[in-house]
């Protein structure tokens, strides 16, 4: 278990020469099968971190080994002239996915995010949480070891939250993906993560980490808000 | 609690659900959220498609009546307006002598080759100039300013060029569609979303794939708007080459039926024939653009309540 499938090392980014630093010597490795939390106010570069992995941007120094990911974005983002199932069955054959085996097998993943009877619907004939449980599918249609998830939750209603939390948890119990996800939700980091890392504002750095396994869930939630909100509190001044 | 470090999905034991699975009650609490979430969509009654259908049909009615009244009461002379039943006398006419279904005809084949034409000619300019920064900056105003350039201004040019032939017809109809189709299908591919294009990296697509499986369905509508106005532009430079360009070898359409009219100085022919024009225009709007258009869009719920 102990392999590192993303290793980050000394990684920097800026936009562009004479822009701030988004992020700064930030050091990282998740083990395979791992799900960590990464949490941190709003403008903290977790997003830019995150594309940073996933490839869609360059790293200004410092290096990234990570196998190719599949990625969760805030909003589902799936192609609204597509049905839910024809939106898995195109990762599918982007991927590289037989014909043959294409509609089984998006049938499949849309039975494991229980949304078999919406197969045939369109993206705007389906609830927010719906849509995402669809990008869910499309995200493990790719079937990429790493899954990037960047808040895809942040945007539905507390109800949908707690039910997408429990089927994530589910779905990422029977599929041994290694997840890297990002909030800015302390109580959402420590129901979901193994492992919770804080991320500090401008320049973005990983300043604490805490194992959530056998902790309190309750206590560690007020010990990591109280870091949080005093990482916030020094960008007063 | 270690997760399974497999990295293929376990197969689901048949009959027995997923491994793992929720229990039915979380199964049905999570449908019913979905059932209470999703938009609960009003179908509109045949009654009100009824309305929406008899709504033209009474302006028709209210327009024929005025102008009957005005016929009855002020009595223009007849060569300046003819009355509604003259008109529809002379239509009479026409359609016994077959002028009406020839002209028609006649106009309506030049009208859909000059578009396919069009359309085969601006589809990959489109694409061309969307894809080519630098022949976007190098022609694109030319392109947008072609389309302001009324059509019927190529007409005595055509007419140096092709004679009185059906090539200065097809000319005139080219210059008046190509700008429209053209700039509909740049505009589209401008407005993909770029966070499509984002989706499409990362779920592993290739430049080709990009173009053929995202970029391109996602600047149909916009496409389709271009088409639409293509064909309008081809009508009207249409009508407008075979009003001047009359003779030669050129067969007899609607704009000539038009110029005939005029010449023998038929009020009730020119009205006709502006008719007949009408007719055509609205019969392929409501038959073919306006469908397409409101089934593409509906398809991505981007057509609510829906008055058109």
């Amino acid at each position: 278990m102990s392999t590192a499938q993303i290793e980050i090392n000394a990684l920097s980014k800026r936009f562009s020469a004479d822009s701030p630093l988004v992020l700064e010597d930030v050091n990282l490795r998740v083990r395979q099968g791992e799900f960590v939390a990464l949490l941190g106010a709003s403008g903290c570069g977790k997003s830019t971190l995150l594309n940073l992995i996933a490839g869609l941007e360059e790293p200004t120094s410092g290096t990234i080994a990570s196998p190719k990911a599949a990625f969760m974005f805030q909003d589902a983002s799936l192609f609204p002239w597509l049905s839910a199932q024809a939106n898995v069955e195109l990762a599918l054959q982007l991927r590289g996915a037989p014909k043959s085996e294409r509609r089984t097998e998006a049938a499949r993943l849309l039975e494991l995010v229980h949304l078999s009877d919406a197969a045939a619907k369109r993206p705007h004939e389906l609830s927010g949480g719906m849509r995402q449980r669809v990008a869910l599918a499309r995200s493990l249609a790719q079937n990429r070891e790493v899954l990037l998830m960047d808040e895809p939750f942040a945007a539905l209603d507390a109800i949908t939250r707690d039910l997408l939390h429990d089927e994530l948890q589910r779905v990422w119990r029977e599929t041994g993906r290694t997840i890297v996800f990002i909030t800015h939700n302390v109580r959402e980091a420590v129901r979901l993560g193994q492992r919770v890392l804080l991320m500090s504002s401008r320049p973005g750095r990983v300043v604490a980490e805490w194992a959530v396994e056998e902790q309190d869930p309750v206590a560690l939630t007020a010990e990591i808000t109280t870091e949080l909100r005093k990482e916030i509190r020094r960008h007063a001044a | 609690m270690q997760p399974e470090t497999t990295l293929v999905e376990r197969e689901a034991p048949a009959g027995t659900g997923l491994p793992g699975a929720a229990p039915d009650d979380d199964r049905a609490f999570e449908k019913g959220l979905d059932a209470l979430q999703q938009e609960t969509r009003v179908q509109s009654s045949w009654r009100s498609s009824v309305t929406k259908a008899l709504l033209p049909v009474a302006a028709l009615i209210a327009v024929l009546y005025a102008w009957q009244m005005y016929v009855w009461i002020a009595r223009p002379r007849p060569d300046q307006l003819p009355g509604p039943a003259d008109v529809f006398g002379t239509l009479g006419t026409l359609w016994q002598n077959g002028e009406a279904v020839e002209t028609v005809l006649t106009s309506l084949q030049r009208g859909v080759v000059g578009f396919a034409i069009a359309v085969v000619i601006a589809t990959p300019l489109g694409l061309l100039l969307a894809q080519s920064k630098i022949l976007r900056g190098a022609f694109g105003p030319l392109i947008s300013g072609l389309q302001v350039l009324p059509s019927v201004a190529w007409v005595p040019a055509a007419v140096i060029w092709f004679g009185l032939s059906d090539a200065t017809v097809y000319f005139v109809v080219l210059m008046g569609a190509i700008p429209s189709i053209t700039n509909g299908l740049i505009a589209g591919v401008d407005h993909v979303p770029d966070q499509h294009r984002r989706v499409a990296h990362v779920l592993g697509a290739n430049r080709w794939e990009l173009a053929t499986r995202i970029v391109l369905p996602a600047a149909l509508p916009s496409y389709v708007s271009g088409l639409k106005q293509g064909w309008a532009f081809s009508w009207r430079s249409l009508m407008a080459a075979e009003i001047i360009a009359t003779g030669g070898t050129l067969g007899f359409g609607l704009g000539a039926l038009l110029d005939q009219g005029r010449q023998f100085s038929s009020m009730a022919t020119v009205i006709a024939a502006i008719l007949l024009i009408l007719f055509i225009g609205i019969v392929v709007e409501l038959l073919i653009f306006g469908p397409l258009e409101r089934h593409l869009l509906r398809r991505r719920g981007l057509l609510t309540g829906g008055s058109r």
